[in-house]
């Protein structure tokens, strides 16, 4: 009754599994990390040496641009630009004459504040963001009508909202950081929103043929099929959502009295400028590094889910 | 396991399996309507293997389609089994094979088999005892826990065919489901197909552009023209039920075969001077 068709015969050569060799299996960094470390670094000292660059042509020319008359478009004294070691050696001194602390740890303590707002926020805004991508993809004439609004949300300026919502949170008895989360919140939905959509909406139409031959219900293929498919799509969406979660954290405790955070030590650098200038360079240099560590937790996270589908 | 569903050439007094009635299609398109296909009525016994062959645009796969109750026919009636195409779907009738494999990159071999049980609410042991049973079927049982993306193109063909056959449906609508494996895996999958055909009885509509692919496998090959989509002939196929590298050689095989591309020729022939 067997059949040779069924009697174990080898598969042909051609039937191997075809998976591409994993790269870096020698323990030496895999050369894209390298290219991608190199390509870091040099855009670090690029940028370093047009700073003090353009600092020397201010010096040699008196502030003039070369063989004119015209003032630099920004004047390159140590006031507007301080010198890079100046900036550099300010995060090493002391934060302020009344403390021993320096000035690198006392913002980084203020940018853990911010860090722990605009987490809060990433994580409203992107739980929020998902919820209504779902909500807009099953009910798509639902959807026509919100989305422009949507966008409405997002062109409203931020330092025009800022002030409302802490009002508002304010009013409720809550905490101020309360307001600076739902501002983060508020800017970092809409990225996650938009991407997770077009991921949801992206599903192999071939899939999306099996589940109806299947009798699938509409949530069984939103669970199996759509969601998964919209992973890639969705982390995307964080990526964006990060940067707005840190940048929504800022801006809010710019407007909320919270006295605390990265947001709060930039204003107050801001205001104490024409006595240490370096001060509120450093401060910007340790918010952006904080916007980078978010985006890479983010990748991370990314390449942890999705890597068990690429192998 | 015991009696051959292939009898060629018996007439059989059983109700037919899928019975087609005046099915027409017309979709609408920016350029007009187009017909895919004209009054087709076609009887589908049980357990045979027929083939739908015909140049591009001859709306097989509509048909296959519409068989499946993925689209509406336009006019016409679809019976399967007795009831309308829509109760068969969901009454889980229908195993599906496309052309691309269309696993899911996110599950391993095993759980994108498990897919139609998950989906008919079985229960996870039962479902994961079906699934190997069904790996041993396509002989994959080392790739349990595999991603797709590291199986050749026939082992991912393969774990789609297990992945119809999970739930035991009484009809698998297969769409060119060989069409983008090269030669020597192609031959060999055409030989695995007619073993798991064998073993379970299944009816199978398959949609195919091969000659030789159609011949070789099926009991009935229905012979399709273009514009709008017709049956231009229905072949039986005069082979013995059990198939196997010998038929391929055989003087019978190439008399059937040569019977199937002089019909299709015809109608490519035909098709042609129309233009």
């Amino acid at each position: 009754m067997s059949t040779t068709t069924l009697s174990g015969r080898r598969i042909p050569a051609s039937a191997e599994p075809v998976s591409a060799p994993p790269r870096g299996r020698r323990g030496w960094p895999r050369p894209a990390a390298l290219q991608y470390l190199a390509i870091s670094v040099g855009l670090i000292v690029a940028a370093a040496a047009l700073w003090e660059g353009y600092k020397l042509l201010g010096a040699a020319t008196g502030g003039k641009i070369p063989f004119t008359d015209l003032p630099l478009p920004i004047a390159s004294s140590d006031l507007a630009m301080p010198h890079l070691w100046t900036i550099i050696g300010a995060l090493g001194a002391p934060a302020s004459s009344a403390t021993s602390e320096s000035l690198l740890s006392y913002l980084l303590g203020e940018t853990s504040v911010t860090l722990r707002e605009a987490a809060y926020g990433l994580l409203l805004g992107s739980g929020l963001g998902v919820l209504l991508a779902i909500g807009l993809r099953e009910l798509p004439m639902v959807s026509r009508g919100v989305m422009p609004w949507l966008v409405v949300s997002q062109t409203i300026p931020l330092v025009a909202l800022a002030p409302i919502i802490v009002i508002w949170v304010g009013g409720l008895g809550l905490p101020s950081w309360v307001a600076v989360t739902i501002i983060s919140a508020y800017l970092s939905f809409f990225p996650v929103t938009v991407n997770t959509l077009r991921g949801l909406n992206s599903a192999d139409p071939i899939h999306l043929e099996l589940m109806r031959s299947l009798n699938a219900s509409r949530l069984q293929t939103l669970t199996t099929v759509r969601i998964p498919s919209a992973i890639p799509s969705l982390f995307s969406g964080l990526r964006l959502a990060a940067i707005a979660s840190v940048i929504g954290a800022i801006v809010g405790e710019l407007s909320a009295g919270t006295g605390l955070g990265i947001g709060r030590a930039i204003l107050s650098a801001a205001y104490f400028y024409s006595t240490g200038p370096e001060k509120l360079f450093a401060a910007v240099l340790v918010a952006s590094l904080a916007g980078v560590v978010f985006v890479q937790i983010i990748a991370i996270a990314e390449s942890l889910v999705l890597r068990r589908r690429t192998q | 396991m015991t009696t051959s569903p292939t009898d060629t050439g018996v007439a059989t007094t059983t109700a037919p399996a899928i019975s087609l009635r005046g099915v027409s299609k017309v979709f609408s398109t920016s350029s007009g309507p187009v017909h895919a296909l004209d009054d087709i009525t076609l009887d589908i016994e049980p357990g045979s293997f027929v083939s739908l062959i015909g140049p591009s645009g001859c709306g097989k796969s509509t048909l296959l389609r519409v068989i499946g109750d993925l689209i509406d026919p336009s006019e016409g009636v679809v019976e399967v089994h007795g009831r309308s195409a829509a109760a068969a779907r969901k009454a889980r009738d229908y195993g599906m094979v496309f052309q691309q494999a269309g696993l899911m990159d996110w599950r391993t071999v095993r759980r994108n088999i498990e897919l139609p049980l998950q989906v008919q609410g079985v229960g996870r042991d039962e479902r994961r005892a079906k699934a190997r049973q069904m790996l041993k079927l396509v002989k994959l049982e080392q790739f349990e826990h595999h991603r797709p993306r590291q199986l050749s193109g026939g082992m991912q063909q393969r774990v789609a065919i297990a992945r119809a056959l999970s739930f035991q449906p009484r009809v698998l609508l297969m769409d060119e489901p060989l069409g983008a494996l090269d030669e020597m895996t192609r031959e060999h999958m055409q030989r695995e197909l007619l073993g798991i055909y064998q073993a379970t009885g299944t009816t199978v509509v398959f949609v195919t552009h091969s000659v030789s692919e159609a011949t070789f496998l099926s009991t009935d090959v229905i012979v399709m023209s273009p514009r709008p989509g017709r049956i231009a002939e229905h072949l039986k196929i005069d082979l013995p039920a059990y198939r196997n590298d010998e038929t391929r050689i055989s003087e019978q095989y190439f008399a059937e075969e040569a019977k199937v591309r002089a019909s299709l020729h015809s109608v490519l022939d035909e098709s042609r001077r129309a233009a």
